[in-house]
Order: structure tokens, then C-alpha cells, then sequence
């Protein structure tokens, strides 16, 4: 036996307690890792510093007129442009979500240079307006191969023919250098997409464009939105970062949601476990006195307390954080291989840890306290 | 004999409100090494106290507890600490185990203050279990052994840093007769086999009958009876 377990012994001394508490400060680092995770993506998220996107103003589900696309390409500055539609796509089931762009085969892979394939697989796709380019993520989630047709619906467009999907052969199977929004999605032609869908296929869902210096992308944005000032469909060019963030607040304000519950969760906990712990050390003040008189100094029994709090809180936490990457990875698969995904950093499971420790000695330095200054003589006549 | 214990001009007094009250007023007395001291005495005539004092876990008001030299009531706190883990074991009326550890780690308790190995301090919890013969009941909790059982954890507990003082209060009062006789039958071999000193309060005159010296605490003075 050693000190850690008398502090082990003290902790699990009633079982449905220290479960309750574990459990709460669990959730607090759940929200904590999920948010933390959340916050770095939103604060940084994978980007080239000279892509640009242009949406219409009024949100992203508004349409642009195909007739921009050109109009963009004659800004000064641009060295690339490509556009994309939301496709809305499904495969078999709608509950097989697969994000689905349709693209200008050439151009998309010019404003992407990171995405990789075959060059035999590059060319059909780009030659045969019936092939589709599957993200790696995809392809392997759904064991496609190239060379496979694929029967692709959409929730958003139906065929002009009746038919209920589009067949697609697989031609090309992509991979992406980098943690690139989009690496995970299925391309298909968009004049593919023109002729066939019932509606839709006059107008775009947004550009991206690359710019000749990262220095440009103010002026380059300025420039387009002037453009089209006034009009039906005003723009609005930003980053990929400020582009990436639009499309996730499409899932709701989380982070300021989970700011606020995690906040509440917090304090609240923080008052629940430094209660408990101020009782639970109530409730052994004989035996604090019994440790006091064998000869354990008050620091000792100062530590020994301030030992549980803190084994409490990084137990807790610990089992928190693990679940928060549960939580992201479930939330990765809702939000489709069509963005990297969000992952606790170091430096989030860092600050976390560090957290737990700060929270267990702020809940335990109160009993710590009182356990320190008990006195034998009172801790018998209390007890 | 060797005094182990003088006690000098010792007064306690508490102030409860704004009432002052003396427990002791010029208390000298001598504890021997080796004695088996028995104090009795009407409720609050303070034998706990006295007890308390002896063991370093209050002071007096004023006067000197002089134990081998060394005067306990100067101590500071942590020294007092040291000394106490070092020199007294203390048992108590109602054993005061803790219930999360089994009767073994229960007994180690004092030999986490040593620099012992656990080996070492494994072979010393054994010894000591087995001189109060609870060696066979080593890895159960207190809330699995009976009332004598558990004061036999105790005074292993007591006697396993080998101190040369046992305090006693009222190590037998939560204990039916037939347990009881077993327990101070122990304290007296504690006594004559290992010669450790006991101070022991009780209010059972059977109890204070197993001391070779009886003291009866009386308006704070004491009244002694020799026992053979």
C-alpha cells in the first residue's frame, strides 16, 4: 500500500457518488474536447492562401447566372477559375449522403491542384461527360472501383427524362494531398448536370478561383462584388476559411451553442464536486483526526486530499475527452467526407488536461483547507 | 525504574464562553518505563485530557510534559507529528479503522510515515497482527470483523511502529465482558512480554484491575492504588 492508494480507497469509498461525479465532470470535458476540436477548425481551418470563393450574397443556397463565370475570369488578378453546383446527392438510399459537386472537370482540378489521380483516369474523366470522380473516402466507403456504374440520386434535382438516377461510371478515383474541404466528394460533369436535371442547370451554385499572389485576394473580391453591385445576384468573395465556416454554420451556430452549455456545464459542475467534496471531507473528519494523531503531518492530510480532488477531476476529464472524440468521429461521418475532419489537436487535449488539474484544485483546496486546519482534539469531539 | 513520563505543574483549563473552566491545577506525576497504568474517574474529570496531553495531541494551559527529555508541549506541530508517530500508539474506545482498507492496510497506516520498504513494512504488519492473533483476518475490512477483532486491528495498528507507549481510551468500553478480558489480556502481554508502557482510561473497574497501577482522577488530583 502506498499513499495514492489511500487516496484511491477514499475516492471509491461510495461507489454511486463518485460515479455521479465522474460522470459530470466527464461532461464537462466532453463539450469542452468537442468544442475545443470545433474552434480550432473554425480558427483554422485547412486552406490554400490564394483561393478565393464567390457565393451569392443573400446565402449560399442562392443560385449565381451561369453569364458570371465569365465576366469573373476577366478580373485582373485571377490566374484560375472553376464553378460547382450542389448536387445533393445520395447513393441507393437518401441516407447515404454523398456529397456530390457538379463541376468543370478541367478547371476544378486547376483551382485544386492538391487532388491526385492517375493521369489515364484524369483524362477519361475529363473526355467522358458520363464519368465520375469519387473522392478515395467515398470510393472506400462504399467499395467503388473505376470502371463501376453508379447509380447517383439527388434530394435536391430530378432527371428532365423521368428516370431516377443518373448512371455514372467510376473513372477516376481521386486523392488529395492535403486536408482540403472537399477532397471526400463525388464530381460529376456540370453540363452533365445541365442537360439532364429538370431544373437548375442555368445557373451556378458558386466559383472558386485561385489568385495570381495571396496579396490580391482583397482587391481581386472587391473587384468581383463591385462587378455585380446591384444586381439580381449580388456576390460576396471570400477566403476558403471564411467560405469552409458558411458552409458549417449551415449545421447551426454550434460553437456558440456548446460556449454557452459548456460554460453552464462548468460552473455548475465546479460547484456540484467542490460541495461534495466539502462534505465528503466532512463526513471523515474522525478519520482525518485518526490520520492526524498516527503522525501524518497537516500537509500530508492537506495532500491527501487535494490528491483525490485532482485524481477525481483528471479521471473525469480523461474519460470526457474520450468520449468528445467518439462525439467528433460521429460527427465527421454526419457532415460527409466532403471536409477533413475535426480532431482534438495536442494542443486541445494540452489545455484540457491542464484544465482538469486547475479544476480539481480549485474544488479540493477548500476541504484541503479545512481538513488542514482540523485539529485532533475537534476532529473526536465532531466525529 | 526509568521515568519515561513527568508531568509538571501541569494545568489544563478550556474557556467556554465566557466561563473558564480548570480540568488540572498543578498536576505532577511520573509514568515509568514499563508501568500499566489504569485512570479512572466521574465523566469530565478529565482523563481524556490527561490522556491527550500525554500523547501530544493537545497542550496544557501551562506547566511541562516531559517525555525522555524531550518536552512534548514545546513541539511544534509537525514536530509533534514526528514525535507522536515515532513514540505513542494510541487505541481507541471505538477502534477508529478506516473502513475503505482491509485490516492489514489499516495497520500499515503508521509505516507509510517510514522510509521502510514495502517488504519490510509487510513483514511488521504481519508480526504485529500475529502477536494480537487477527493474522488470519488480515485482508478483511473492519466492516467484516467483530467488535474484538477490530480493537485487535487497532492495537496491531498501535504497537506496529514499535513505540514505547500505548494510550488507551477506553479501549474496552464498546466490548462485551468475555472480548474484553481477551483484549486487556493482550494489553497486559503487550506489557510484561514487550514491556511496553500503557496509560489506559477506562470507567470499567474489571478493566482497570489488569494495570499494575491504578489512579483515580479526583478534582485533579490523583488517588493511587497499586495492583499486583
Amino acid at each position: 500500500m502506498n499513499r495514492l492508494t489511500l487516496v484511491r480507497k477514499n475516492l471509491f469509498r461510495k461507489k454511486t457518488r463518485s460515479t455521479l461525479l465522474l460522470l459530470s465532470i466527464a461532461i464537462a470535458f466532453l463539450l469542452y474536447g468537442a468544442l475545443g476540436a470545433f474552434n480550432q477548425f473554425w480558427e483554422d481551418p485547412p486552406q490554400t492562401p490564394t483561393r478565393l470563393v464567390t457565393l451569392n450574397k443573400i446565402n449560399f443556397t442562392q443560385p449565381l447566372p451561369y453569364a458570371y463565370y465569365n465576366r469573373i475570369q476577366s478580373v485582373d488578378g485571377i490566374a484560375a477559375a472553376s464553378h460547382a453546383n450542389w448536387f445533393g446527392g445520395y447513393f441507393r438510399e437518401p441516407t447515404n449522403v454523398v456529397t456530390t459537386f457538379a463541376v468543370e472537370p478541367e478547371g476544378w482540378f486547376t483551382v485544386y491542384p492538391e487532388f491526385d489521380m492517375p493521369a489515364d483516369q484524369r483524362a477519361r474523366f475529363i473526355s467522358d461527360r458520363t464519368c465520375m470522380a469519387a473522392g478515395a473516402p467515398i470510393a472506400e466507403q462504399y467499395g467503388w472501383s473505376v470502371g463501376d456504374r453508379i447509380p447517383l440520386q439527388s434530394n435536391i434535382f430530378t432527371r428532365a427524362d423521368g428516370a431516377e438516377a443518373w448512371q455514372l461510371e467510376v473513372c477516376a478515383i481521386y486523392t488529395s494531398t492535403a486536408d482540403t474541404a472537399g477532397a471526400g466528394a463525388v464530381l460529376l460533369h456540370y453540363e452533365l448536370f445541365r442537360e439532364t436535371a429538370s431544373f437548375g442547370g442555368n445557373s451556378l451554385g458558386w466559383f472558386v478561383l485561385l489568385t495570381e499572389d495571396a496579396a490580391l485576394n482583397e482587391s481581386v473580391s472587391r473587384s468581383i462584388d463591385d462587378m455585380f453591385a446591384n444586381s439580381s445576384a449580388e456576390t460576396e468573395t471570400s477566403t476558403e476559411a471564411a467560405f469552409n465556416q458558411a458552409f458549417l454554420e449551415q449545421f447551426g451556430d454550434i460553437a456558440t451553442i456548446l460556449s454557452l452549455v459548456i460554460g453552464a456545464a462548468f460552473v455548475s459542475i465546479l460547484i456540484i464536486v467542490g460541495t461534495t467534496m466539502v462534505l465528503s471531507i466532512a463526513e471523515r473528519t474522525k478519520e482525518i483526526g485518526v490520520l492526524k494523531t498516527l503522525g501524518f503531518r497537516n500537509n500530508a492530510v492537506f495532500g491527501l486530499v487535494l490528491a483525490e480532488s485532482i485524481f477525481l477531476s483528471l479521471l473525469g476529464g480523461l474519460i470526457g475527452l474520450g468520449l468528445a472524440a467518439g462525439l467528433l468521429a460521429g460527427a465527421e461521418a454526419g457532415l460527409g467526407d466532403a471536409f477533413p475532419p475535426i480532431v482534438m489537436t495536442v494542443e486541445i487535449v494540452g489545455s484540457a488536461v491542464a484544465l482538469m488539474l486547475l479544476f480539481g484544485l480549485i474544488t479540493g483546496v477548500i476541504p484541503a483547507a479545512s481538513a488542514l486546519r482540523l485539529k485532533i482534539i475537534d476532529a473526536f469531539s465532531k466525529g | 525504574m526509568t521515568a519515561l513520563y513527568t508531568l509538571t505543574d501541569l494545568s489544563k483549563r478550556y474557556t467556554r464562553g465566557k466561563e473558564s473552566i480548570t480540568i488540572f491545577e498543578q498536576l505532577d506525576m511520573t509514568i515509568d518505563q514499563g508501568d500499566f497504568i489504569s485512570i479512572m474517574g466521574p465523566s469530565g474529570s478529565g482523563k481524556t485530557t490527561l490522556l491527550n496531553l500525554l500523547g501530544g495531541i493537545d497542550r496544557p494551559s501551562s506547566g511541562a510534559v516531559d517525555c525522555e527529555g524531550t518536552r512534548v508541549d514545546k513541539l511544534s506541530e509537525g514536530k509533534l507529528a514526528k514525535w507522536r508517530s515515532q513514540h505513542v500508539g494510541f487505541i481507541f474506545q471505538f477502534y477508529n479503522l478506516m473502513p475503505t482498507l482491509s485490516a492489514a492496510q489499516n495497520v500499515e497506516l503508521p509505516l507509510l510515515l517510514t522510509n521502510l520498504s514495502g517488504k519490510e513494512r509487510k513483514r511488521r504488519v504481519e508480526t504485529a497482527l500475529d502477536i494480537v492473533g487477527i493474522l488470519d483476518r488480515k485482508g478483511h475490512r473492519p466492516a467484516q470483523l467483530s467488535g474484538g477483532q477490530q480493537q485487535r486491528v487497532g492495537i496491531a495498528r498501535a504497537i506496529v511502529a514499535d513505540p514505547k507507549v500505548l494510550l488507551c481510551d477506553e479501549p474496552t468500553g464498546d466490548l462485551d465482558r468475555n472480548t474484553a478480558d481477551e483484549v486487556l489480556e493482550t494489553l497486559q502481554l503487550l506489557n510484561r512480554e514487550l514491556n511496553k508502557t500503557i496509560v489506559m482510561v477506562t470507567h470499567d473497574p474489571a478493566a482497570a484491575g489488569y494495570a499494575s497501577k491504578e489512579l483515580h482522577l479526583d478534582k485533579g488530583r490523583f488517588v493511587a492504588k497499586e495492583n499486583t
